[in-house]
């Protein structure tokens, strides 16, 4: 979309409008959609995070003492919240609006509403999360 | 409601402009009047030169798509008074190289539609069906709303990815694509799979919704792209995972 305007043999010369360095400003949607790019950076640092964890567990208790320690300054406390809002951002798009629309989910023949379909994630979601914290806590 | 409004409409002539500039038309303004009515005003009492496409006037064709105070929209099922009391911008479809006026050249998503095979596809070796190839009504109810399409570039004009890329294979074609796919006299999606799945197909797309928001045939390609990524994700592993025979 570079060129402004090219000759070719019947179209004298065309307008080619440039795509504004702004345009994901231009609708919600847009800003959304690029937000959500962004998120996968997040869910990588989480990924990170997540092993230094392990790492630092299978070091010891002085290493973990010293991994929490370090997760609780101000500027990783940050950085983790934004990180958290983020992969809920990814997550949320995945079970209402992503999967709902690429499943097709039959009960007796008949089609699942997508909206249905993102209810059953969220309900299957709560159920491994509840088996998640049984595990760790129980 | 007052009783004129201004359409302020991107001219471009490509003769003499070297680039589009705004021109504000005064028109009356009707209950009953869509935009398109309004640039018919124009062209008929204010000024012959304007240049537009446009046929049915009533959202069949799909040839009177135009961006109307920013967004993607038939001008035909658009009406000026939900737009009052304006300016009114018109100008042409976002995306494609304007030729003049209001008029867009979408010859990159013709090339495109004939890549995807958009027809019926059954074996050569299969001897002429005797009449016809029967189909129940749950059958046709598969791809119904992709057959809806009226080919109106709404929705290329409203994908960011193909704003920035364009090699993808875009929004309409892909459904038009799932519409054979889906279809049960089709035999022809393993054909079609690999055009679709390359990296300028389903696998560009990035999901950001609006090509089925202002789809003005409920077609909801999104959905469709969606749709076939789990469909070529899962006829991948299957290849990967099973012997031959059994794919």
């Amino acid at each position: 979309m570079s060129e402004k305007s090219q000759y070719t043999q019947f179209h004298p010369r065309w307008y080619r409008r440039r795509v504004p360095v702004f345009w994901w400003l231009r609708r919600p949607s847009y800003l959304l959609f690029v937000l959500r790019e962004l998120s996968s950076v997040f869910v990588a640092w989480f990924v990170v995070f997540l092993l230094l964890l392990v790492n630092a567990v299978a070091e010891g208790p002085e290493d973990y003492r010293r991994f929490q320690d370090w997760s609780a300054t101000p500027g990783m406390l940050l950085l983790n919240v934004v990180a958290l809002c983020f992969i809920l951002l990814h997550a949320v798009t995945w079970l209402f609006t992503l999967s709902p629309h690429a499943m097709v989910v039959r009960l007796r023949g008949r089609r699942l509403p997508p909206a249905l379909i993102g209810v059953g994630n969220l309900v299957a979601w709560m159920l491994a999360s509840a088996l998640v914290a049984f595990l760790i806590l129980g | 409601m007052a009783d004129r409004i201004t359409l302020r409409v991107t001219r471009y002539r490509p003769e003499s402009d070297t680039e589009p500039a705004a021109r504000e038309y005064e028109i009356p303004l009707r209950k009953e009047w869509s935009v398109l009515d309004g640039l018919n005003h124009i062209k008929d009492h204010l000024d012959g030169t304007l240049s537009y496409r446009w046929s049915c006037r009533m959202g069949v064709c799909g040839s009177c798509g135009m961006t109307v105070d920013g967004e993607p929209k038939l001008t035909c099922a658009t009406f000026l008074s939900d737009h009052a009391p304006g300016p009114v911008r018109v100008e042409p479809l976002s995306n494609f190289p304007v030729v003049r006026d209001l008029v867009v050249d979408i010859g990159d998503f013709m090339r495109k539609l004939p890549r995807v095979k958009p027809w019926l596809i059954r074996s050569e070796q299969e001897a002429p069906a005797e009449g016809e190839y029967p189909q129940l009504p749950a059958e046709r109810a598969e791809y119904e709303q992709f057959s809806m399409c009226i080919n109106c570039m709404l929705c290329y004009a409203a994908c960011p990815v193909y704003a920035l890329d364009q090699e993808f294979l875009g929004p309409a074609a892909i459904a038009l694509a799932q519409r054979y796919n889906l279809d049960s006299r089709d035999r022809g999606a393993s054909e079609r799979m690999d055009v679709l799945s390359e990296a300028e197909g389903i696998w560009a797309c990035t999901f950001v919704g609006e090509c089925s928001a202002v789809c003005p045939k409920d077609v909801d390609p999104a959905g469709s792209i969606q749709r076939y990524k789990f469909t070529a994700a899962m006829e991948s592993l299957k290849t990967l995972l099973l012997p031959r025979g059994m794919r």
